[in-house]
């Protein structure tokens, strides 16, 4: 097997053009750990040159030792015994193996013996591990309560936990759903309560909570009595003791590594993070969104395995005496399957970037109140930019994901279809993506509003402003028109100024606005390879139409749903 | 009670994955075409040494014996929780066999002096010769345990290990210090640990910092205090230059030849005593007995 990381031209190819100046000098704040940390950089030079060789492992790990043994660890999946859960035999190896690596604290501060590495080059790691075994990727990905727990903490429960999630000691859950509180997450019943001395406990049933065995779980409860909605909800760490029973783990059609726990808190000890009330509407909403890019990085991982897998398999399979790759129909599905993976990696790491960006400043500020009123506009622009794009990158990867799994199983005909191949693996696996961390439909909601006020115009025009275009004019001029048709619609909504109209047509103005920004970024990626450039033309040559069609559902005062949608779902002919 | 443990290691050219013609036209070895990696079992010697020092603390030292390009495998010892390098390198040392290597090697662990264990791989890749280890143990005067692959016990200045013999393994006592080559199934080396990585990755040796020909040396962050990898030559550690290198070793290479390796006719013997009185003769006019 190659080096999943190494041995991946676009990854590559990314790593040798991808901006990452600024995201360091945030990270590293004038490389202050280097007089305290033998592994801190000491120049941006050699904090890049640290990503890649931390990458070079993840690469090594997921390649030569994950990827070998995912089938089996599917096979045998995580096991439930006597109210306890046990991973696969595979899985716990490979997470020996990321521990006695150091991977366990990727983000995390040095002083709490974390790597400090930026959101960008984790999410190439979570993308890495994906590939090779989508469901370990869900324990390695809970890095974000770790990092959930570093941003809202306070410093002595920072001190307490997070050297143990550095360590592989213990890993995370999020414990939020319950049985009625899925997408409407205010719906939360589970109760915290307070005894005399301050002291919180938990009651109630948290379900479907991924690795809900792990050692420390983030618990949102509703610590204020008599209230029903968000406002009500606090974020709470509580640490595995006998108060806390596993009833049992899901059954699932994919990611079977991954055990889907439901948990009963029975008078359960926890500590407050943060401040009472702010659990939702804030460090609930800041975990799910950190969790959002990762779940997109596990959809690139998955589809980018679906298409190797395919690629070789029509490589080898010989069909009327020649391999089935030379024949349009099939090459056409491999080119559209790679052009996928190559759009949702390219929007994955502008995405990374951004939030690596936001949090830099955020963290700055924090920092160094002083300068608060010079980086506040900033802030701002990235802010937006964060909760535009993470939402947008999650829904089209995770559905990109399921497409490119889909072909990947086509490609293989009846083969596909078999447990003898990976292909039936990809596609199991890859349904989940879309749906957890918030559906796709959840994430146009998340993602609309952006859209609508003027936040997606703006980053459009700062690509605009930065990208050089010169080399690849005549793709910009595509993008342009895209832009128009974007323009068009947003226009014509705002206009109509009737919600019912926007929501219908919301998802459509999204995956517009989607195509736009990919559209932006393979035009910059072309500038730099001529097989980038032959790649994005083959992306415009389906976007630009896609748009038109959007624009003109959306124009054309598209609405007879809406109108009739009685008799179309409940009438009787 | 804590271990001083050191850990003999070899760049071998990987002969598992030949890029090209693994042999000159002159019959000599074509290293261009074989990537050159840490000796496998070696990783397992390291292995076995970060254990013992995972559970009972201490102190590990690499040597290796090899061209200044070998510098490599200390640097991985290093990613991997060695904490002591040592390159022993000198052009007098090239072109040794067994013997010459095993008694440049023990030179040079009797300059560390203070040990209680030393690890090397069974054998090495390249030459499969299985010998440095006993060679190097009889030149220390320490008591030696060939094919280790498991340490069943350590406890104070004795130590009980199992040792893999034709058709099972036997278990072997033994007090310290000793020499114990290790078996590939010994264990599952530990990846490179990230932290240790980022700590070491400009670790060079006096000579490449002089030098600055390799790529990864071409930056600014590299000074002084990357110099951690030792360098020892032969005066370093007192040995005598007859028994070094070609001048020291008595194996004469005659000749190279490609053998190809093919199944030849065979033939049943009866399980009787004539049938076997039969095959010694056979095996004797054939010279492969006797």
């Amino acid at each position: 097997m190659p080096n999943f990381y190494k041995e991946n031209d676009d990854i590559q190819f990314h790593m040798k053009h991808i901006d990452l100046d600024w995201i360091i000098e945030l990270k590293e704040n004038n490389f202050e750990d280097k007089g305290s940390f033998d592994y801190a950089p000491k120049s941006i030079k050699d904090a890049k040159d640290s990503y890649d060789r931390i990458l070079d492992i993840v690469g090594d790990l997921a390649g030569n030792f994950v990827a070998p043994t995912a089938s089996d660890a599917d096979e045998e999946g995580a096991h439930y015994e006597n109210g306890q859960v046990r991973y696969a035999k595979a899985t716990e190896e490979a997470l020996e193996l990321f521990k006695k690596a150091d991977l366990m604290g990727f983000t995390l501060p040095r002083k709490y013996g974390g790597l400090n590495c930026p959101v960008t080059i984790y999410s190439i790691a979570t993308e890495i591990v994906s590939r090779a075994e989508a469901g370990l990727m869900n324990i390695f990905g809970l890095q974000d309560i770790a990092e959930t727990i570093n941003k809202f903490a306070d410093e002595d429960i920072k001190k307490k936990f997070l050297p143990r999630f550095c360590s592989g000691e213990v890993t995370g859950s999020m414990a939020l759903t319950e049985p009625d509180a899925g997408s409407d997450l205010q719906a939360v019943q589970l109760k915290a309560f307070q005894d005399e001395e301050g002291k919180w406990y938990l009651n109630g049933v948290k379900r479907f909570i991924t690795n809900g065995c792990g050692e420390i779980s983030l618990v949102l409860a509703r610590s204020e009595d008599g209230t029903t909605d968000g406002r009500g909800l606090s974020m709470f760490l509580y640490e595995r003791d006998d108060k806390m029973k596993i009833r049992r783990i899901e059954n699932k059609l994919g990611i079977h590594t991954s055990p889907t726990c439901e948990l009963q808190f029975n008078n359960a000890p926890a500590i407050l993070v943060g401040k009472r009330r702010m659990g939702l509407i804030r460090y609930v909403m800041s975990l799910m969104n950190g969790a959002r890019l990762a779940i997109a990085a596990q959809g690139l991982g998955i589809a980018e395995a679906a298409y190797f897998e395919a690629e070789k398999y029509a490589k080898e399979r010989i069909q009327f005496k020649k391999a089935i790759k030379t024949m349009i129909p099939v090459y056409e599905m491999l080119a559209n399957m790679r052009m996928k993976v190559e759009a949702a990696r390219t929007l994955l790491y502008e995405t990374a970037r951004i939030v690596d960006i936001k949090d830099g400043l955020e963290h700055n500020i924090e920092k160094h109140p002083e300068k608060e009123k010079e980086l506040r506009n900033e802030l701002k622009r990235f802010s937006n930019y964060a909760a535009l794009f993470t939402p947008i990158a999650k829904a089209y990867n995770t559905e990109i994901a399921n497409e490119v799994a889909y072909d990947g199983i086509q490609i293989h005909g009846g083969t596909g279809f078999m447990k003898d191949f990976n292909a039936e693996r990809h596609y199991r696996d890859a349904r989940i993506t879309n749906i957890y961390e918030g559906t796709t439909q959840l994430q146009v909601v998340a993602a609309i509003g952006g859209i609508i006020t003027g936040v997606a115009m703006e980053r459009i025009h700062e690509y605009e402003d930065e990208f050089d275009f010169k080399p690849v004019e005549d793709l910009h001029k595509i993008v342009k028109e895209m832009v128009i048709s974007l323009e068009k619609s947003v226009t014509f909504v705002k206009q109509k100024n009737d919600i019912s109209y926007q929501e219908y047509h919301a998802r459509r103005l999204v995956e517009m606005a989607t195509l736009i920004f990919i559209g932006y970024l393979m035009t910059r990626d072309a500038s730099k390879s001529e097989r980038k450039k032959e790649m994005a033309k083959f992306f415009l040559d389906f976007a630009l139409p896609s748009c038109k069609m959007k624009a003109d559902v959306i124009t054309g005062e598209t609405h007879n749903l809406l109108k009739s949608k009685d008799l179309i779902l409940d009438g009787k002919n | 009670m804590e271990y001083k443990m050191i850990v003999l290691v070899k760049q071998v050219p990987d002969t598992k994955n030949i890029t090209g013609q693994a042999m000159k036209e002159d019959g000599t070895v074509n290293r261009a075409a074989l990537p050159a990696i840490f000796n496998p079992e070696d990783l397992n010697a390291l292995e076995e040494a970060l254990k013992i020092k995972d559970k009972f603390g201490g102190k590990i030292s690499i040597i290796s014996m090899g061209p200044p390009a070998a510098a490599q495998v200390l640097r991985e010892s290093l990613f991997r929780g060695a904490d002591e390098v040592i390159l022993l390198s000198d052009r007098k040392f090239a072109g040794a066999d067994t013997l010459a290597t095993s008694y440049a090697l023990a030179m040079a662990i009797k300059k560390i002096k203070d040990y209680d264990i030393v690890l090397c791989g069974r054998q090495a890749i390249d030459g499969d010769t299985a010998q440095v280890g006993p060679q190097t143990a009889e030149k220390l005067n320490v008591n030696q345990i060939t094919c280790v692959d498991k340490i069943v016990e350590l406890k104070n200045k004795e130590i009980k290990v199992e040792r893999s013999i034709e058709g099972g393994y036997e278990i072997v006592k033994t007090k310290l210090p000793v020499l114990l080559t290790i078996t590939g199934e010994a264990n599952f080396p530990r990846p490179f640990s990230a932290k240790k990585v980022l700590k070491y990755k400009y670790a060079v040796t006096p000579s490449e910092m002089s030098s600055y020909d390799e790529e990864y040396l071409k930056t600014t962050e590299i000074d002084q205090s990357n110099v951690i990898i030792k360098l020892w030559d032969h005066s370093e550690v007192g040995a005598k230059e007859e028994q070094i290198g070609l001048a020291g070793s008595p194996t004469k290479v005659k000749q190279i030849e490609s053998v190809v390796l093919e199944a030849g006719e065979f033939k049943n013997i009866d399980n009787t005593k004539p049938g076997l009185e039969e095959l010694i003769k056979e095996l004797m006019n054939e010279h492969i007995l006797g």
